[in-house]
């Protein structure tokens, strides 16, 4: 036999058939899944954890809230600096070689962080004059000046951020009262920043920010990509998968809440970013979509792929599964003959 | 006295509805397609996996047409909604586990051979559209989970460009692709699928021709010695 060109002696079959009733174990089988599938259920249900919502994150996490919002505000945030298909940056555009889809593809969800998650949804909020006056002065003053504003109210909140990480003092220019969910920036030089966001983190514990980040000129809405991604900024998500052992460093997506099982059949997928150079590559998930990419066309070749093709052969597997065919085609054992 | 060919005859020749019904019976007589016997080497469990597959694919239909008909937010407000998205849930792993035997099943039976390529194709190309059919449903739950999968899976789509298309975290757009475009995929693939095996019949043992002299037809299940259902003529 060749290796590379393999011959296919498969002979169309002329030997024996049994009775089977095709329609018969159909029936029987969608029968006995439907019973597993019950009895899965009966014992085990299914996960079902409430999705997290902005009243509750600004709630449960104010300080890390308004560092998303300020964040959001000077466009230093994540998506704010993630590019293609949300804007033009250049933060989270990955390439592999002279490959730049996510570039190609272009902006299709454009998404400006400082007027879609601050702007916007301050201008919603009816009734207040000090709120109107800041946004005013803030509309009004050159980018230049709306820049050192938002930096200015910014900078203590990102070191705030930085000492609850490090699990250090943190600043005494923020002080975050968690019982009431409140957030004070002692700062000078921010203009009207911190009355707009004393009004967000407002807007958002009272569940209004929602609506105001869902809303467009429909009526009707089914997009959540910009609450989404604005929550994804902050850290609660990431907190409560960690708790539900989802992160990727975990047992990702693998498992769903409760220990669930997720997507096992991505097993293959999730194990390529634990390995180097993909786990500390900024490219990886292009870097693994093209390995599996790659491996997905093998897969489907692999009736072509020469050695691929014959290892069923060496390995005889086979002969386990036929084990009833090669013993009944082998015929009755032939006795020795006696010397009497 | 010439004869006149009747108008009926003369436009059946140039029918397109002839033409497929004739490639069609021809390609799949019914007793192939249907077929009550086959042959004596399929006798071991690996082969319950094929239409375990199948079997799984018809409980996802019907409980995700259960959860469809009252909605997508029904399931999170009701017991009986939560029963029947957990036999979908539960349905989905059972498909998955199913497939997975069969693909290496066949894989070990290099069951490709003997002009059944294509069979395999269709099969390994069903599993792939699965997969994606399958994450739509886990990002369209509406919960923490559709959440957190949504905003972490939403980078490897737009670093290859196709969140510019299937944006992980628009709801709406995510649903459609569950309960509408990629199960016609799927099920499309699996038709294929069955009927390439219909056709082809059940890949033969391997070597058989080398370990066993050419056996004589033997007789059918009914005992009538036709020996045609089931088998690759």
């Amino acid at each position: 036999m060749s290796l590379l060109g393999p011959k296919d002696d498969t002979q169309p079959w002329k030997g024996r058939y049994a009775p089977y009733d095709l329609v018969k174990e159909l029936c029987i089988a969608v029968a006995v899944v439907t019973v597993l599938a019950v009895l899965l259920t009966v014992l085990l249900s299914s996960p079902d954890d409430r999705p997290s919502t902005i009243g509750q994150w600004s709630h449960e996490l104010p300080g890390d809230f308004a560092t998303t919002a300020a964040a959001e505000l000077t466009e230093t945030s994540g998506i704010a600096e993630y590019g293609p298909p949300y804007n033009h940056n250049s933060g989270a555009v990955q390439h592999f070689l002279f490959l730049h889809p996510q570039r190609w593809l272009g902006v299709s969800h454009p998404i400006n962080t400082a007027d879609d998650y601050v702007i916007k949804p301050l201008e919603t909020i009816p009734n207040d004059a000090a709120l109107r006056s800041a946004l005013a002065e803030y509309k009004a003053a050159p980018e230049k000046q709306q820049k050192e504003w938002s930096a200015a109210y910014a900078k203590p909140l990102e070191e705030y951020g930085t000492a609850i990480e490090e699990k250090k003092t943190p600043p005494s220019t923020v002080s975050v009262d968690q019982s009431t969910g409140t957030v004070t920036v002692k700062v000078s030089g921010a203009g009207p920043v911190p009355t707009m966001m004393t009004s967000l983190e407002s807007l958002a514990q009272s569940g209004g920010l929602e609506g105001g980040l869902v809303s467009s000129s429909q009526f009707f809405q089914t997009d959540y990509t910009k609450p989404l991604l604005f929550m994804a900024d902050g850290g609660l998500l990431g907190e409560r998968a960690e708790a539900q052992h989802l992160l990727g460093k975990q047992w990702g997506l693998m498992n769903e809440t409760g220990s669930y099982p997720g997507q096992p059949w991505l097993w293959l997928y999730a194990l390529w970013y634990q390995v180097e150079p993909m786990k500390s590559s900024p490219n990886a998930d292009i870097q693994v979509l093209l390995i599996m990419g790659l491996l997905s066309f093998a897969f489907i070749c692999i009736p072509f792929i020469p050695v691929i093709n014959r290892i069923p052969r060496w390995i005889p597997v086979y002969r386990l599964i036929w084990r009833e065919h090669y013993r009944a085609s082998a015929g009755p054992p032939i006795r020795p003959r006696s010397s009497a | 006295m010439s004869t006149v060919q009747s108008p009926t005859t003369t436009t059946r020749s140039k029918s397109w509805t002839v033409k497929v019904r004739e490639r069609g019976v021809e390609a799949l007589p019914p007793d192939r397609l249907l077929p009550d016997g086959q042959p004596t080497y399929v006798a071991s469990w690996i082969y319950v996996f094929g239409v375990a597959s199948i079997a799984s694919l018809i409980v996802i239909i019907g409980s995700g047409s259960i959860l469809a008909l009252k909605g997508p937010a029904w399931w999170h407000e009701t017991g009986v909604g939560h029963f029947f998205n957990s036999i979908h849930m539960w349905s989905v792993e059972l498909f998955f586990f199913a497939m997975v035997v069969h693909l290496w099943g066949k894989y070990w039976m290099a069951a490709w051979r003997g002009g059944r390529g294509r069979v395999w194709v269709t099969g390994a190309v069903t599993f792939l559209v699965a997969v994606p059919c399958a994450l739509t449903g886990y990002v369209s739950q509406q919960n923490f989970d559709a959440q957190w999968i949504s905003t972490q899976a939403k980078d490897a789509m737009n670093s290859v460009g196709v969140g510019a298309f299937f944006n992980l975290t628009n709801f709406g757009q995510m649903y459609s692709y569950h309960v509408l475009l990629l199960p016609i995929a799927v099920v499309a693939l699996v038709s294929v699928h069955v009927l390439l095996v219909r056709r082809n019949g059940v890949v033969p043992p391997i070597e058989l021709d080398k370990k066993l002299p050419t056996w004589a037809p033997g007789p059918g299940p009914d005992g009538s010695g036709q020996t045609s259902t089931g088998g690759r003529s």
